[in-house]
């Protein structure tokens, strides 16, 4: 327990990590994931024919493999550099960098999905009343898909927040790899150190799943 | 488009054209990012033939890939046959009468459902090691593993006998069935119908997170391909893109699996509860878990 | 054929092991046995190396396991009475080599494995075979790294786990840490950083730094002002007295019959030189 309240800082300054990786993974994936979305469902077959290649490679690939090649393979491939003289920061966005890369095409399928909830017949019914095509869009369909993707879009954050541990394979000093350095440091307080961090974890997780639910409930579409 | 689609009208002749004429203009896009990367590659020399003939030569996969690729499937397998048993037994403990097994029960499945993987392995190597136990690299992935899918197996075990609608289960206590009777022979049989797509579903996502087995040390597929094989070569990005493909095959092979049985179960219909959609466990609707 | 048979054991094995770990009623492992004991009446050794370290433990593509301290591992191992064939080398990474001999899953380590007082608090050391220190390694054409002081504004790859790392965070600070280290899977993931400038220089013992620019001639160079003293042992139970002391024999053996020149100059070629004459083993 003491161990715990010892490194309180340390422990603080991996979640502050952690958070951050999180939520700049998060924006990130949810532009870059409605961008995929849009071209998975556009009528060019070219850019329908990409957004799949994308995801399917994406989605099945181990997570831990995609920081990995970020990590090891776009600095020293693609020229990629954050920072000149801050490795920290460097590490920080390749892996960034690759839990957007891997999330976004999660987004993607939920959105794709969300838009596929929505009965061809409100469309036909839009059209019908003389509603323009851009009319259709705004006022009938994309207010009832963006609700159905809710609840899965908050399951996607949490996901991700337990997600940045991954992270730690390229050497990031977010919450996993901190917790291995104190069981190193600590070896006799290794229960209290684990509850410690399994408690920043559910403060993390919990409120955003209590809110998405929330949230998904009040404006679920009745059908 | 041959489906038609919510988002668009049937294109007319300017339509038409207007899309050919993107269809270029993104064509070109594209192929442009994909020569960029080339020749990157190629700057550095990473189309370089001796990073990539070692994995025409049998030996290299023989000797140092396929070992990798048997430890990943066989902690994959191990894991998914507990992780069952642990959703099975604490999903349908969530769903007991007494509260005294329904609360802790409760409490099990969503801590563990918070905690991330890599912290579960991690806890496992050294806690496990504190109490004197032996843990294995492999024991640790496999408890981790367990842990984690098994509670949101749990979840999707829990949702598939709620997905079963209540006549079936009054039914069965109006002809004289016993609880564990009711349980076993009417909601269980096709509770398990409604949540095949969802389990083989959450079973690749298993087989994917074997790969943190990597962080660990565990000898796995990807362990092979980041380190053992570019130890040799010297060629870990093409070693890291030909594992890739290997993971990319397996996962798309059972996901196609999983989309046939979900297909198979709509289609046969011999339960009565609706399908429960692939990550129904993420507290969504049908996100998959990642 | 015979080590398929084994390995087949072993998948079972870990198996039960997995299933018991998980009901929580599996004992804790009785480690009262020597090494000694173990090799002579089983014929058999499980060994812990390194896999990814060329000109020290490396698997190749035949399956076979090359490197210095396969060499050493398979002397001591003759030496205590265990044929080649009875051998089985076992991944050991940086991070997990004292819990591996700990808990029993390897017999002992052959590893880059450094005697130090902190490790002997858990596990005891033969040898040493061979005595080096932590060095840089920079690209052939970088002469702005003299020494260890002029990495204070360089950025440095290390492996996780390593001591090598802690050293260099330890003497220039957190902020340095955070901003000039970076910590990979192994050192073989540094390399490519190295080449491609990600990094300006690799830190860790010599011997290791040498296998890897053995390589690549003419592409690195060692700046050879080691500023540690690593003494390599081999890792064994903290509690076997007598398996260190006939493991310490085999490697006075080793040093006086030439067979530790001969693998010196084998695994490290040109960088043999560096390792002129075998270290004194130190019995405690």
């Amino acid at each position: 327990m003491e161990a715990v309240v010892d490194e309180l800082p340390v422990i603080l300054q991996a979640f502050w990590l952690t958070v951050k990786l999180t939520v700049v993974s998060g924006v990130i994936s949810l532009v870059w994931g409605t961008v995929l979305a849009a071209m998975r469902v556009s009528p060019l077959p070219v850019l329908r024919g990409a957004g799949t290649v994308y995801v399917n490679i994406l989605r099945n690939t181990p997570l831990t493999l995609v920081i990995v090649f970020c990590g090891l393979g776009l600095g020293t491939v693609m020229d990629v550099q954050f920072s000149a003289d801050d490795l920290s920061v460097d590490n920080f966005w390749l892996s960034t960098i690759g839990l957007s890369a891997y999330t976004s095409a999660f987004v993607c399928e939920v959105l794709r999905s969300g838009i596929n909830t929505v009965p061809i017949g409100q469309a036909e019914a839009a059209r019908s009343i003389g509603l323009t095509f851009p009319q259709t869009l705004r006022l009938v369909v994309l207010p009832q898909a963006v609700r159905a993707v809710v609840a899965p879009l908050g399951s996607l954050l949490i996901a991700l927040t337990k997600n940045t541990t991954v992270a730690a394979a390229i050497g990031v000093a977010e919450a996993a790899l901190r917790m291995k350095n104190l069981f190193d440091a600590h070896g006799s307080d290794i229960i209290p150190i684990f509850l410690g961090f399994a408690v920043g974890f559910l403060v993390l997780t919990l409120p955003v799943g209590l809110l998405f639910g929330w949230l998904a409930r009040r404006v679920a579409v009745a059908r | 488009m041959t489906r038609a689609s919510v988002l668009y009208d049937a294109p007319g002749p300017r339509t038409r054209l207007r899309n050919n004429v993107l269809t270029l203009v993104f064509g070109v896009v594209l192929l442009l990012v994909a020569y960029v990367v080339w020749n990157k590659f190629d700057e550095k020399g990473q189309w370089a033939g001796k990073l990539w003939r070692p994995f025409l030569e049998a030996d290299t996969w023989t000797e140092l890939i396929l070992p990798g690729l048997r430890n990943t499937l066989s902690a994959a397998a191990v894991a998914a046959v507990l992780a069952l048993v642990f959703g099975a037994v604490f999903g349908i403990a969530r769903l007991s009468d007494h509260w005294w097994v329904r609360i802790p029960a409760g409490v099990v499945v969503e801590f563990f459902r918070a905690i991330p993987l890599l912290m579960l392995i991690f806890f496992a190597q050294y806690g496990g090691s504190l109490a004197g136990l032996i843990v294995t690299e492999f024991t640790a992935v496999v408890f981790g593993l367990m842990l984690y899918n098994g509670s949101v197996l749990a979840e999707i075990v829990r949702a598939g006998i709620l997905a079963v609608p209540r006549g079936q289960a009054e039914a069965g206590y109006a002809v004289g069935l016993r609880k564990n009777q009711v349980m076993r022979l009417i909601l269980l049989p096709q509770a398990v119908t409604a949540m095949m797509p969802a389990i083989v579903g959450q079973l690749v996502v298993l087989l994917k997170d074997t790969a943190l087995g990597f962080v660990v040390a565990y000898a796995d597929l990807l362990n092979a391909g980041a380190r053992v094989v570019p130890a040799n070569f010297f060629n870990l990005i093409p070693s890291v893109i030909v594992i890739a493909a290997v993971y990319i095959v397996i996962n798309l092979a059972l996901g196609y699996l999983a989309t046939w049985l979900e297909r198979r179960s709509r289609r046969g219909r011999r339960s009565a509860a609706a399908p429960v959609a692939p990550g129904v466990a993420a507290g969504g609707e049908m996100a998959a878990v990642p | 054929m015979k080590r398929k048979v084994t390995q087949m054991r072993i998948g079972a094995g870990m198996l039960a092991l997995a299933v018991l770990a998980t009901s929580l009623t599996a004992c804790a492992s009785s480690g009262a046995t020597s090494i000694v004991d173990k090799a002579k009446n089983d014929k058999k050794l499980v060994v812990g190396i390194k896999i990814d370290q060329p000109g020290w433990g490396l698997k190749k593509p035949d399956g076979t396991y090359a490197g210095f301290d396969v060499d050493v591992a398979r002397y001591v191992a003759k030496a205590l009475g265990v044929p080649e064939s009875g051998i089985t080398f076992k991944e050991a990474q940086s991070a997990n080599r004292e819990p591996f001999i700990q808990q029993g899953q390897v017999d002992m380590v052959v590893a880059t494995y450094s005697i130090t007082d902190e490790r002997k608090k858990k596990i005891s050391f033969a040898g040493p075979y061979l005595v080096t220190g932590q060095d840089i390694l920079v690209r052939a054409d970088d002469s702005s790294i003299a020494d260890v002081e002029s990495l204070k504004d360089k950025k440095v790859c290390g492996a996780q786990g390593s001591s090598s790392p802690k050293r260099l965070a330890d003497k220039f600070g957190a902020e340095w840490e955070s901003k000039n280290l970076t910590q990979q899977q192994g050192y073989g993931a540094c390399l490519p950083l190295l080449q491609n400038k990600q990094v300006d220089a690799i830190s860790t013992d010599a011997t290791i730094l040498a296998g890897f620019a053995t390589q690549f001639p003419g592409q690195f160079k060692l700046i050879g002002k080691p500023f540690s003293t690593e003494k390599y042992g081999i890792g064994l139970k903290q509690d076997d007295k007598a398996g260190r002391d006939a493991v310490n024999n085999a490697i006075e053996a080793m040093f006086k019959d030439g067979t530790w020149r001969k693998a010196v100059d084998a695994n490290l070629g040109e960088f043999g030189k560096f390792f002129s004459s075998p270290p004194s083993v130190e019995r405690y």
